[in-house]
């Protein structure tokens, strides 16, 4: 059966398809719609019951609370978005740069212990991260670096599930390529950076989201690197704020929100086409 | 830490013959010929080793010990897994609440996962749905909990309540964060609506790289129905994938349920009915520091995943194919 929806033409099964994947799309974003509804909120109908779903009458009232006045929190809000940002950013370029480094030779060349390490990689992506959260703390103690910003990236740079990615998606390079680029001379530095990093983009784009979303959304770090409020990063500002739940907080609370959540999702739909194209080299053959 | 003054491999040259017997041109030659990937694998290597490999080993350690951080470890053996076990009951039940979390929401997510990318590779509009059921996986869990709160508020005017009053199924307001039976589904729920995350995606892309040839061949084999290709093609095509998906999948079950639990439950939950074994580690390591009995339970969730992990490599192999 063909059925015609304006100029489009779809089958019966395509059709059913389609209601079906958009009615649970439109259930699993209504979470999400509310974040955004919320955060717009006027101060009467934060506190209407029962709760209004979407805005009346929307404000950017919320944010301006939540950007200048501090409350009871010891240091301004946009401390805390400076740490998260930065942090991020930190973790994102180091992070990107050393599982690209340590994909190449895996992928490309052809060493001794090449394999074993691979072996290694692997073993390491079914590592919990906070299993190690004891020995992790005890050697950030011992650097003398426990709140500071190096504590909340250096231990977070050695990604197995990046160099993991970023290796599946260099092997699709062709090894005539590299072994042109050697032949006019380049060396194995030139042909790292001229070659192999411009063709593995979706890669990278993807490696950059999948750190940020990790870095910006983690609690373990700055719960137990940081000790002082001004190194704490956005999601324990929001845990504070939880906590405290005073009525007068509810609307910089629900522009936090807002704030958190916002950036992930942006960063993804300007590189969602990289990123599904990366996905599929991630299989592990074993 | 001395390894991150960043040795060169030039310095290993001239230290290492000495110690060992023979290989010292073998080393230099080895050296000549593959220094450069070396080189290039160095800077991954020592923060791997430093903050993920040598941490295991010492948390191993350490769980054999008693320590404070104030006087230096002390080794008591067994005890620390024997009290784990046969004297601390929250303990128990952590495992308890993190298996059945884990055994339920892993599968359902992973089978959610695959079937909703299974129905987007049948339409030809993909992107919007694709964002709308990766979107959830990208918020922070602490910052949700605003909705969530809302949603399963104890009160008549929480969204739940609400609606399931108004449906007749209930008759009295409901205390789903509070009522110990509600608590842990209420996370498994959370959980799930925010788990379509990268192994949806990796089922995406995989289902892309199929081989075409094989869906013919299968026709010609008898094969009608979508769903009989889904499962005697596809399915066995993606191994790879599906293990990518199954290990990514143990460690976000036992990893993001404990922050679910903090954000909507607390710490501790009351009568411990949420309570995680992350937010057992937690507890102990960075609130009581008794770091030896906290490693004793990092050790125990590192068996736990990782054996899941290798069930799952023995399960999913491709080597005889």
């Amino acid at each position: 059966m063909i059925i015609r929806v304006g100029r489009f033409k779809m089958t019966s099964g395509e059709f059913t398809t389609i209601a079906a994947l958009t009615i649970l799309a439109a259930f699993m974003s209504l979470p999400l719609i509310f974040v955004v509804s919320h955060a717009l909120k006027p101060i009467d109908e934060l506190f209407l019951f029962p709760p209004r779903f979407i805005v009346r009458n929307p404000t950017l009232r919320n944010f301006q609370d939540l950007l200048i006045a501090t409350y009871s929190l010891n240091v301004p809000f946009i401390r805390y978005i400076f740490n998260s940002v930065f942090v991020a950013f930190c973790t994102v370029l180091g992070g990107v740069l050393l599982a690209s480094l340590g994909a190449y030779p895996l992928a490309k060349h052809n060493f001794p212990g090449r394999h074993a390490i691979f072996i290694v990689v692997i073993a390491a992506l079914m590592f919990t991260p906070q299993v190690t959260a004891i020995p992790r703390y005890l050697v950030v103690y011992q650097l003398g670096i426990i709140d500071t910003y190096f504590a909340l990236v250096l231990p977070n740079l050695a990604i197995p599930y990046a160099l993991f990615l970023m290796k599946q998606f260099m092997e699709q390079i062709p090894a005539a390529l590299i072994e042109s680029a050697k032949i006019d001379g380049a060396t194995e530095w030139t042909v790292f950076w001229r070659v192999v990093m411009p063709l593995v983009t979706p890669a990278w784009a993807t490696l950059v989201i999948i750190i940020f979303v990790g870095t910006w959304n983690d609690i373990w770090a700055p719960l137990v690197f940081t000790r002082t409020e001004s190194m704490r990063t956005l999601p324990i500002a929001l845990q504070t704020l939880i906590s405290q739940g005073s009525v007068a907080r509810q609307g910089a609370y629900a522009a936090a929100t807002f704030i958190m959540i916002t950036p992930p999702v942006v960063l993804f739909t300007l590189v969602q086409r990289r990123v599904i194209a990366t996905m599929a080299h991630s299989g592990i053959k074993a | 830490m001395a390894e991150v003054k960043s040795s060169g491999p030039g310095a290993e040259v001239t230290t290492q013959p000495r110690a060992v017997a023979e290989p010292k041109t073998g080393l230099q030659r080895l050296l000549a010929q593959y220094g450069v990937s070396y080189a290039f694998l160095l800077p991954y290597m020592i923060f791997f080793f430093a903050f993920l490999i040598i941490p295991v080993g010492v948390a191993i350690w350490l769980s054999f010990t008693y320590f404070n951080m104030l006087e230096p470890p002390r080794i008591i053996g067994w005890s620390n897994y024997r009290l784990l076990f046969l004297e601390d009951d929250i303990f128990v039940l952590s495992i308890r609440n993190t298996l059945f979390f884990a055994f339920i929401t892993g599968p359902v997510s992973l089978t959610a996962s695959f079937l909703l990318a299974w129905f987007i590779n049948q339409i030809r509009v993909r992107t919007i749905y694709a964002l709308a059921f990766y979107a959830p996986s990208l918020t922070s869990a602490i910052a949700m909990a605003v909705v969530w709160r809302i949603v399963f508020s104890g009160d008549r005017y929480g969204y739940m309540n609400y609606f399931l009053m108004r449906m007749g199924f209930i008759q009295e307001p409901f205390l789903w964060l509070i009522d110990q039976r509600t608590m842990l589904p209420v996370i498994m729920f959370v959980m799930l609506w925010m788990s379509m995350g990268n192994n949806f995606l990796v089922f995406l892309a995989g289902l892309q790289t199929v081989n075409t040839e094989l869906y013919e061949a299968g026709k010609v084999d008898g094969i009608a129905h979508p769903l009989q290709e889904m499962w005697y093609i596809t399915l066995p095509s993606m191994k790879p994938q599906m293990l990518f998906g199954v290990i990514n999948a143990v460690v976000l079950m036992f990893s993001a349920g404990f922050e679910i639990s903090l954000s909507l439950a607390g710490l501790p939950s009351p009568l411990y009915a949420a309570h995680m074994i992350l937010s057992h580690l937690y507890d102990y390591a960075f609130i009581r520091f008794e770091m030896g009995y906290a490693a004793a339970i990092a050790v125990i969730l590192f068996i736990i995943t990782f054996g899941i992990g290798q069930g799952a490599l023995r399960l999913l192999s491709t080597k005889d194919e």
